[in-house]
């Protein structure tokens, strides 16, 4: 019947209407005033087909405004009323039409070709919406049959419907086949969602196997699934009796005990499974209880029969072709997810390097592990967060912020060199605990300062969208940011070492503090402006994480020993090591989580082992000091 | 006569550089033989690689009359083999006495366990005292070696060398620092240490190897440039060039 | 002749003895009552942190190792007998329960029922394989120091053959500590996740002595521990071995080429400390009632180091000291019983400040008292530092610096 509609829908292409519509709704006034599921579609196809001005008419009906005054149909609009065919307004009162859903449904069916010719595109785009949000057979017609589109996005969308809807609903296998095949490269949900369907399989038990069944894996028992699987599906298809489970066995040996034994051994045996055994089968011999299945029978019961998953989809030709699309849209979704990954990698690397870079310098060229590190950064995220509250605009507090944070942690930085590592130079565990002792303190004041709870540190909006490609590949914009941040530090670390007077003198303390010494060079201020600046930048990157995070007094402690791993990973005294450090802990991490990724402890656990393990064969990083000083 | 240590076609280069270039040097189990050189002849790198603490990147150390290659040994295990070291600046623990540094050096087994289970005995401890004796050191026994003067330990350390007695002595520019009288001593003292033993000094004071009167090589660039007696090796235009030109 | 040579062994002893002695007839169970059970269980592990302090001071403070991470091992200690206390507990629970069935249960029931109650709160119905001598006091005592000690021996051996040391060392050491919490907290590991192990206070079979009696049994026990964990450090440290370690310490290099395989020495060294910090750990964990990765993270790690630098390192009275001290003001300070301090401006409330009093305390014994509290000591038995002419003892970064020296 339906069959017969669609092609009937296809012949009947406008302008060539069979009927008018004031006939066509005179002649079937009874059937409309009282649909029937079962009896109104050659009815709605009749409307269908009665012209441009039957479009308003179902779309009317489907809606329940459709109501008849006396013999006239009329279109209700709010408080108006106009007839169905002429459109002139009708004073009288008018009685609305109540079909039920599934005529509806089929209204709304025959609708989809009147909306896909409307002359407004977005109520075009609109209907195929509607069709992609719920398809049925009959809008695959509906497609085909629809005139040429004049707007080419909606033209390229109808046409990629329509083949989805192919894949779907045609008769022809082979025409299926092609339209899977014309998806050999797309990733698109909407196609999964289609192509899954047709790999449903449903698990069946017989004993043996349905004729032109489309099988999609033979379940061989013992080979590809253990034999009490098996069995279970037996049981549960009716097709053999339930094994006892022990449970079951413990309360029947417990209904039948009788003078301290059950059947005819002692209860205090009864904590061995063999005797329980026995016990049962004397139970089972005097016919108490139900005989239990022996093992011989559950085997030859599973033997005598055929496991097997078979595809709903009868055409094997479908479900290879639709097998073969998946794994290999799955194969490039992957690609477009490793993409993904890098990019999460990337900035992941770029927010380790801005926390370690002032690590690397400090510990490069003092020696010195910072280990109050964190409670600077946690210092430049608090100062950001002070800002924000003391200035309204966001996009000027977080400028404000990055300067004032990285002279905070500046001034922060030079007064603990000051006080305590000047004095315990070269004796770098004892600086590591020290340090150590201030990192407790600090973060101690932050708690009694700001509280326990998370205070946020909001990104202007121009910092809050995403930047994305396709579907899957996709990175917000603060990681970008982030990422430029990073780069630009990078760019200014090179620039302060290699082409300022600072740098220069930095270098020649690292290399021979006595002989820069006697060049004039005053080796402890350039130390406390290195320790000064590695201070700062920690600030700064304090900012960055805390606009992603939330600022809390452990905000350094979270991120202080990726720090360290990519100091230690990178190797001391070189900025390209410390990225390097970066990028591999960075990608590492990434990696790990996405072969793990319900668990991001497990990730950590073995990124830390993974690096435990790198220090073995690299025992200077990445990229070690080379030369003879090494050697020393 | 075969050689105590056997260094052949060694090549050493840190970053390019080359330290030691395809170096061969024999020395026999009684020798005394200084090797001399301008800076960055490559002396010290040529007593790293032998003691174990740098890897050349080509060539073989051969050892002993069994001809064991020390390349494969762990600094440790090149100093049980025999081979000692006296460093520049004197290296004694200085948080400890000097009856500890000289246990210590003793010639014992050195694994953790067997120095666990070792007790001092009066032959170990008379052993001690011979030796802090030998090296003028006998009444400061209990004190801590950080307490002696800086010839002190100077001897301290020698004395630490003779405790484990090598076969072959590699010593660092021992007259750096001495007086006058110092240096004469301890030209009297490696002398004697050579009846018994191989013993390398490495110096680039020529007053003072003239003094050793023994066989010289000259280090160059990381290669031997000359060898014999010092009076012939000085004759050597290229080795004047190389004093004179630099 | 170890006594001889160290007369402050026989003072400590004595010390710890009369301590023992003193608090058993103060304690409710067989004395007077003047102290608190409470208050027994704290003495009792402060005395087991005490212990560990001196495998801490053995590693650090004469071997020159800096570990960030030893209180890995203390916890790990503490797991393994806290395996044994619950499977053993939950087992005479269950046992109890399904004894009033009419149906006598099998072995494998009763473990089902022990492994329900133990890992119905991680959501997990078989007993991991690592609990598979759970049932074995014998077995697990034995891999309280099997597992540290093999954990130790790994790490140390991956770490000392490729001559990682100083920072590097103390940064894996504390990487190493922190990926080992990581690993617990995770509930499919079979160490119940962030819920840890609890009730190891009631010990299995003695369900009826009251935890009064068992405190005072626990502090003997950690006192003992003590005593022997003391006499063998002191014998490690005493002879040659402790004169090799020290000079390892110091120069490295110097003590490789007297011959002697440094590699193997800080091996041994890190190792036996591991597994006295794990037998500290197993006595501990017992008197605190529960354990869960918290205790292992890398802080618990570095406040052991603390404790030993304010004590006083490469002396083990100093680490003794350093922990008691320590830890005893900890926990006065934090359980709200010093009194309030009222600058006028602002009221300093202990519980909140102390930290802030211990980090810059700690900061500035590292800088004023290098030699830590114990250098008191010295003071009244007048003790003398050499006098060194400002130089170092020792060229390595570890070694310890005139400034140290000086008491």
């Amino acid at each position: 019947m339906r069959h017969l509609l669609l092609t009937l829908l296809m012949l009947l292409a406008p302008p060539a209407f069979a009927q008018d519509l004031a006939s066509v709704l005179q002649t079937h006034r009874d059937q409309i005033e009282k649909p029937s599921r079962r009896t109104i579609a050659p009815v709605i196809e009749a409307l269908a087909g009665a012209g441009p001005q039957a479009g308003p008419v179902l779309e009317a009906w489907a809606d329940r405004r459709l109501g008849l005054s006396g013999e006239r149909f009329v279109i209700v609009e709010g408080d108006r009323a106009t007839d169905a065919v002429t459109g002139t307004p009708v004073l009288e009162e008018a009685r609305l039409l109540k079909p039920n859903s599934g005529v509806r449904g089929l209204i709304g069916a025959a609708l989809v070709q009147f909306q896909l010719a409307d002359s407004d595109p977005a109520r075009r785009a609109a209907a195929l919406d509607a069709i992609a949000r719920a398809p049925d057979d009959t809008h695959l017609a509906a497609l085909r049959a629809a005139g040429d589109e004049p707007d080419p996005t909606l033209a390229a969308r109808r046409a990629r419907l329509e083949r989805l809807l192919t894949i779907r609903f045609d008769r022809d296998p082979q025409a299926r086949i092609a339209a899977i095949d014309t998806f050999s490269d797309d990733t698109g949900a909407d196609l999964q969602a289609v192509l899954n369907p047709l790999l449903a399989t449903t698990r069946i038990v017989a004993p043996k196997f349905p004729e032109g069944a489309n099988v999609a894996a033979d379940l061989t028992p013992g080979e590809y699934m253990p034999e009490d699987e098996a069995y279970r599906l037996l049981v549960d298809a009716g097709l053999a009796p339930a094994r006892l489970a022990p449970e079951a066995q413990k309360l029947a040996l417990a209904a039948h005990v009788v003078n301290g034994a059950v059947g005819g051994v002692p209860v205090a045996e009864l904590s061995r499974p063999d005797r329980r055994d026995a016990a049962y089968d004397a139970l089972a011999a005097a016919g108490l209880v139900p005989p239990a299945a022996t093992a011989a029978q559950v085997e030859r019961a599973v033997s005598a029969h055929r496991f097997a998953d078979i595809y709903t989809e009868p055409d094997s030709g479908v479900t290879d072709a639709a097998r073969g699309a998946l794994r290999a849209m799955a194969l490039r979704q992957g690609v477009m997810q490793a993409a993904d990954l890098t990019l999460d990698a990337l900035s992941l690397a770029s927010i380790y390097f801005l926390a370690a870079i002032g690590l690397a310098i400090t510990f490069g060229v003092m020696g010195v592990i910072n280990m109050a590190h964190g409670e600077f950064i946690m210092m430049g995220a608090y100062t950001g967060y002070v800002v924000q509250t003391l200035i309204g605009g966001r996009t000027l507090s977080l400028v404000v912020a990055l300067p004032s944070a990285f002279a905070v942690t500046f001034l922060a930085g030079v007064v603990l060199y000051r006080l305590v590592i000047r004095h315990l130079a070269s004796r770098p565990l004892e600086t590591l605990l020290a340090t150590f002792g201030v990192s407790i303190a600090l973060q101690q004041i932050a708690k009694n300062i700001f509280g326990t709870q998370a205070r946020p540190l909001t990104a202007p909006a121009w910092l809050e969208g995403s930047v994305g490609w396709g579907e899957i590949v996709s990175i917000s914009t603060i990681r970008i940011a982030i990422f430029g941040l990073a780069l630009l530090f990078l760019c200014l670390f090179l620039w302060i070492m290699n082409r300022s007077r600072l740098g220069l003198e930095v270098r020649a303390v690292t290399q021979n503090p006595g002989m820069a010494a006697s060049m004039g060079i005053n080796p402890d201020r350039i130390a406390m402006l290195t320790f000064g600046l590695g201070s700062g930048i920690a600030g700064i990157a304090g900012v960055a994480i805390g606009l992603f995070a939330k600022v809390t007094s452990e905000l350094g402690s979270d991120y202080i020993v990726q720090s360290f791993m990519t100091v230690v990973v990178g190797g001391v005294g070189n900025i390209w090591g410390t990225l390097a450090g970066a990028a591999l802990i960075g990608f590492l991490q990434k990696g790990i989580e996405v072969m793990n990724p319900a668990n991001t402890l497990a990730a950590q656990t073995w990124m830390i082992l993974l690096i435990i393990i790198f220090i073995q064969f690299r025992p200077r990083g990445i990229m070690p000091t080379r030369g003879r000083a090494a050697e020393a | 006569m075969t050689a105590l240590l056997e260094v052949s076609g060694v090549t050493k280069s840190f970053d390019g550089f080359k330290a030691i270039n395809d170096l061969s040097f024999n020395i026999g189990p009684a020798e005394l033989r200084a090797v001399i050189g301008p800076n960055g002849a490559g002396k010290t790198t040529f007593m790293d690689i032998v003691t174990g603490k740098t890897r050349p990147d080509r060539g073989q150390v051969l050892w002993g009359e069994r001809s064991v290659s020390l390349l494969k040994m762990s600094e440790a295990q090149i100093a049980r083999a025999g081979i000692g070291r006296k460093f520049q600046r004197p290296t004694v623990f200085e948080d400890q006495t000097v009856a500890d540094n000289l246990t210590m050096a003793l010639k014992a087994p050195r694994g953790p366990f067997a120095v666990l289970r070792w007790k001092p005995s009066a032959k170990s401890a008379n052993r001690v005292t011979a030796l802090a004796g030998e090296v003028g050191l006998a009444d400061r026994l209990a004190r801590k070696a950080g307490e002696l003067s800086h010839g002190q330990k100077q001897w301290l350390e020698i004395g630490m060398l003779l405790a484990s007695a090598p076969r072959l002595l590699l010593v660092d520019e021992p007259a750096a620092g001495m007086t006058l009288a110092e240096r004469e001593q301890t030209t009297t003292l490696l002398r004697r240490l050579a009846e018994t033993r191989a013993v390398v000094v490495v110096e680039h004071d020529m007053d003072f190897v003239r003094r050793l009167n023994c066989k010289v090589t000259v280090l160059h660039q990381g290669a031997v440039l000359a060898e014999g007696s010092l009076d012939h090796v000085s004759a050597n235009p290229e080795v004047i060039d190389v004093y004179l030109g630099r | 002749m170890l006594i001889r040579k160290h007369p402050s062994v026989l003072v400590f002893l004595s010390l710890l003895a009369i301590f023992t002695v003193a608090v058993t007839l103060m304690s409710e169970a067989y004395g007077s009552g003047v102290i608190a059970t409470s208050t027994v269980k704290t003495l009792g592990k402060t005395l087991c942190l005490a212990l560990a302090a001196v495998a801490m001071d053995l590693v650090w403070g004469y071997a020159g190792i800096l570990s960030l991470g030893h209180m890995a091992f203390f916890a790990l200690g503490g797991y393994m007998i806290g395996m044994w206390l619950m499977y053993a507990r939950t087992g005479e629970i269950v046992a109890a329960t399904l004894a009033t069935a009419p149906i006598p249960p099998t072995p494998e029931e009763l473990q089902q029922g022990i492994t329900g109650q133990i890992f119905g709160v991680v959501g997990s119905a078989d007993l991991p394989l690592t609990w598979t001598f759970a049932g074995s006091l014998p077995m697990q005592l034995l891999l309280v120091l099997a597992v540290p000690g093999l954990l130790a021996f790994l790490f140390g051996w991956l770490a000392f053959r490729s001559r990682v040391n100083g920072v590097y060392l103390s940064i894996l050491t504390q990487a190493m500590t922190l990926a080992l919490s990581l690993w617990l907290f995770q509930n499919d590991n079979g160490f119940r996740g962030n819920n840890g192990l609890s009730g190891l206070q009631n010990i299995p079979g003695l369900a009826e002595v009251p935890q009064a009696v068992i405190s005072i049994w626990f502090l003997w026990a950690s006192a003992l521990l003590m005593a022997g964990g003391y006499l063998l450090a002191t014998w490690l440290t005493a002879g040659k071995f402790g004169s090799v370690i020290r000079a390892i310490r110091d120069d490295e290099t110097r003590v490789r080429f007297l011959g002697y395989p440094v590699e193997a020495y800080k091996l041994t060294v890190f190792t036996i400390s591991a597994m006295i910090c794990a037998a500290a750990g197993a006595l501990y964990y017992p008197q605190a009632g529960i354990i869960n990765p918290a205790e292992l993270a890398p802080i618990a790690s570095v406040y052991l180091a603390v404790w030993v630098a304010i004590g006083g390192r490469g002396r083990l009275y100093g680490a003794v000291i350093g922990a008691i001290v320590v830890s005893l003001l900890s926990s006065w300070f934090t359980g709200g019983r010093a009194p309030a301090l009222d600058l006028g401006f602002a009221r300093i409330e202990w519980v909140d400040w102390w930290q802030v009093l211990l980090g810059f305390g700690f900061v500035a014994v590292t800088l004023f008292a290098p030699r830590g509290l114990s250098s008191l000591i010295d003071v009244v038995a007048r003790l003398r530092p050499p006098r060194r002419m400002g130089t170092d003892l020792g060229p390595d970064f570890s070694a310890l610096r005139e400034r140290e020296a000086e008491a």
